[in-house]
């Protein structure tokens, strides 16, 4: 009896692993999103062109007229990444709490658990590109533009700590508003969680890679997504400290064409490369691949 | 009426006291100023505490540093790019012992705030305050950081040349220095601004200093598209020193008179004269190992949210 229950406890969380990733393999209609206008994904951003959504996921979400990287969602993004049946969900369980007692916060989070089918801004877990094992964790900017609070910022650092403990290179894709407003003082404080576990991570000498894509601002590029060994960017991703409008209204002039892009960055020397969509599972397959083998 | 307000009134009252030479009606107008003094004063709600961290007279850094430490030399630059003025940083004597002291500058006068960008570190700032902090690590003096700061500056040249990058590598050496850092809000801790100098194995606030994410204005205009209702922001954010303290994110609360630290500097240099004293008499014997534990374990634990175990399931389900 004891047997059988414990059984079917295992089961449970096996299928919890597995069904996550699998329940979400089909796109999202446009109306369940809660951030972007009605109609986003029949219209580029950009170029205002119309396309198919099936025909898009097939092109990984990149606009063929104008090459427009559309934001991605963090399941799309790991099976586009990671190779077939190789994921493994990490860190389920957590639930988002209420520390500063904000009107509403509770209800909001709800409604990007039922939009998004996440239980945070954040996946990670154990997987394979090109049959080259990492840990592999991204944010999912649908989810409250991906902010980082109390919970993210534990998910973050105990996917640090996983690669750790598992001594694999570790990659992170980033795509963040910031740190979370509702939660105050503590997502600050999430910002030297995570960078001084990085720390630690460096110190035992295993390799991060931290992806750029749109949006990536505030506390989390003052935190891991800049201490990456390696750091790669989308084209076109917006990468910045301060928000846009934050500077033009300091500034109070208008902004030069391409500011804070990806290109910019690679141009003032704070991005390594940047890399197109179609060739970044390539590209991280040859970085890990460079990282496995040893020094002399 | 909101605490300027207050202490116009106050002011008013001390004027009178000086055009009186009668010994009587001089008493009743102090009794009545110590009286005002503790009814309207001593309860300051969270907006109270905003403006009276951002004080025109409130005592900063540098009065600190000429105040707490007998002798002071200013070290300037990062040694990449130049010196900014918004960050002071230099070596001090404490006691006969040797402290690197790090902290935001923020001007009195409108020409002074200028100059030092109203507190508002470009990159080579922080750049200059690690390279300060790294130094310290090397000849083994503590490290003492006074926060005083709206944020970190959102600019043109401040992007380009990385501020996100200089906080994150500023808070991922910080986390991994070898000798005890303290860190003392002694007015506005504003964001990443503030975290990027602050992140101390004991961080303490004065009683009327304010830390957190973003100013109440942004709060307000982001949450509620009208950063008018400041106000309400300031109350909702949580962001006085008594909340942070409850929350268990600082160490301590530094008692300041009351109406402010303005009031009464002396009263503020010496409390954080013994503050210190106990600081250095407490890590004087701890190992760098320690030292870089304790600091790793404080931020490590702090976080607000629950985890919910499948495994304590079992029979549960069907």
């Amino acid at each position: 009896m004891k047997r059988e229950l414990l059984k079917a406890a295992f089961d449970r969380k096996k299928r919890l692993k597995k069904t996550r990733i699998e329940n979400n393999t089909k796109p999202l209609t446009p109306h369940k999103i809660a951030d972007v206008p009605k109609g986003l994904y029949e219209k580029c951003p950009e170029c205002q062109s119309n396309f198919q959504l099936k025909d898009m996921m097939k092109n990984e979400m990149v606009c063929p007229t104008c090459q427009n990287h559309i934001r991605l969602r963090a399941v799309d993004r790991i099976l586009m990444t990671v190779d077939k049946h190789t994921f493994v969900e990490k860190g389920l369980g957590y639930i988002t709490l209420n520390p500063l007692f904000q009107d509403g916060y509770e209800q909001k989070i709800k409604n990007y658990k039922d939009q998004t089918k996440l239980d945070e801004a954040y996946i990670y877990g154990y997987g394979e590109i090109g049959s080259q094992p990492c840990i592999i964790g991204v944010m999912d900017s649908y989810f409250m533009m991906g902010s980082m609070g109390s919970v993210v910022g534990e998910k973050i650092t105990k996917s640090i700590e996983y690669a750790l403990y598992k001594r694999l290179p570790l990659i992170i894709f980033t795509a963040s508003g910031g740190a979370r407003m509702q939660e105050g003082i503590f997502s600050l404080m999430q910002m030297a969680k995570t960078s001084s576990a990085i720390k630690k991570m460096h110190a035992q000498t295993l390799p991060y890679i931290s992806v750029l894509t749109h949006p990536t601002t505030g506390g989390v590029t003052a935190s891991f997504a800049m201490l990456g060994d390696i750091i790669i960017a989308e084209p076109k991703a917006l990468v910045g400290f301060a928000g846009p409008r934050v500077i033009e209204q300091t500034i109070k002039e208008k902004l030069p064409e391409g500011f804070q892009r990806a290109e910019f960055l690679r141009d003032k020397g704070m991005v390594d490369c940047v890399v197109h969509r179609h060739a970044l599972k390539s590209t991280l397959n040859q970085l890990l691949r460079m990282h496995t083998k040893g020094g002399v | 009426m909101d605490i300027l307000q207050k202490e116009k009134k106050l002011k008013s009252l001390e004027a009178q006291l000086k055009n009186l030479d009668d010994q009587e009606a001089n008493e009743t107008i102090l009794a009545t100023i110590e009286n005002y003094k503790k009814k309207a004063m001593s309860s300051l709600n969270g907006w109270d505490r905003v403006l009276l961290a951002r004080h025109p007279s409130r005592p900063s850094t540098k009065d600190y540093i000429d105040h707490v430490f007998d002798e002071f030399i200013e070290l300037h630059g990062d040694r990449y790019y130049q010196d900014d003025p918004a960050i002071i940083g230099g070596i001090a004597m404490f006691n006969d012992v040797p402290i690197t002291v790090i902290g935001h500058r923020k001007g009195r006068t409108t020409e002074e705030n200028i100059m030092y960008n109203f507190g508002m570190p470009h990159p080579e700032g922080y750049r200059k305050a690690l390279r300060l902090m790294k130094q310290a690590e090397t000849f083994n003096r503590p490290i003492i950081t006074f926060i005083d700061t709206p944020g970190a500056y959102p600019g043109l040249g401040a992007e380009a040349r990385g501020q996100g990058e200089a906080i994150a590598r500023n808070l991922y050496t910080m986390s991994d220095i070898g000798v005890p850092i303290l860190t003392i809000i002694i007015g506005e801790g504003g964001s990443g601004g503030a975290l990027a100098i602050g992140m101390g194995n004991q961080v303490f606030m004065l009683e009327n200093s304010i830390y957190s994410i973003l100013s109440p204005e942004g709060y307000a205009s982001i949450l509620w598209k009208d950063a008018n209702r400041a106000k309400e922001a300031a109350e909702v954010m949580k962001l006085t020193s008594y909340d942070l303290k409850e929350m268990g994110v600082i160490e301590g609360i530094i008692k300041e008179p009351l109406g402010g630290a303005h009031q009464d500097p002396a009263f503020v240099y010496a409390s954080v004269q013994s503050l210190i004293t106990d600081f250095l008499q407490q890590y004087h014997q701890r190992s760098n190992y320690e030292i870089r534990t304790e600091r790793y374990t404080k931020y490590r634990n702090i976080g607000f949210f629950q985890r919910f175990n499948y495994d304590n399931l079992k029979g549960v389900i069907k």
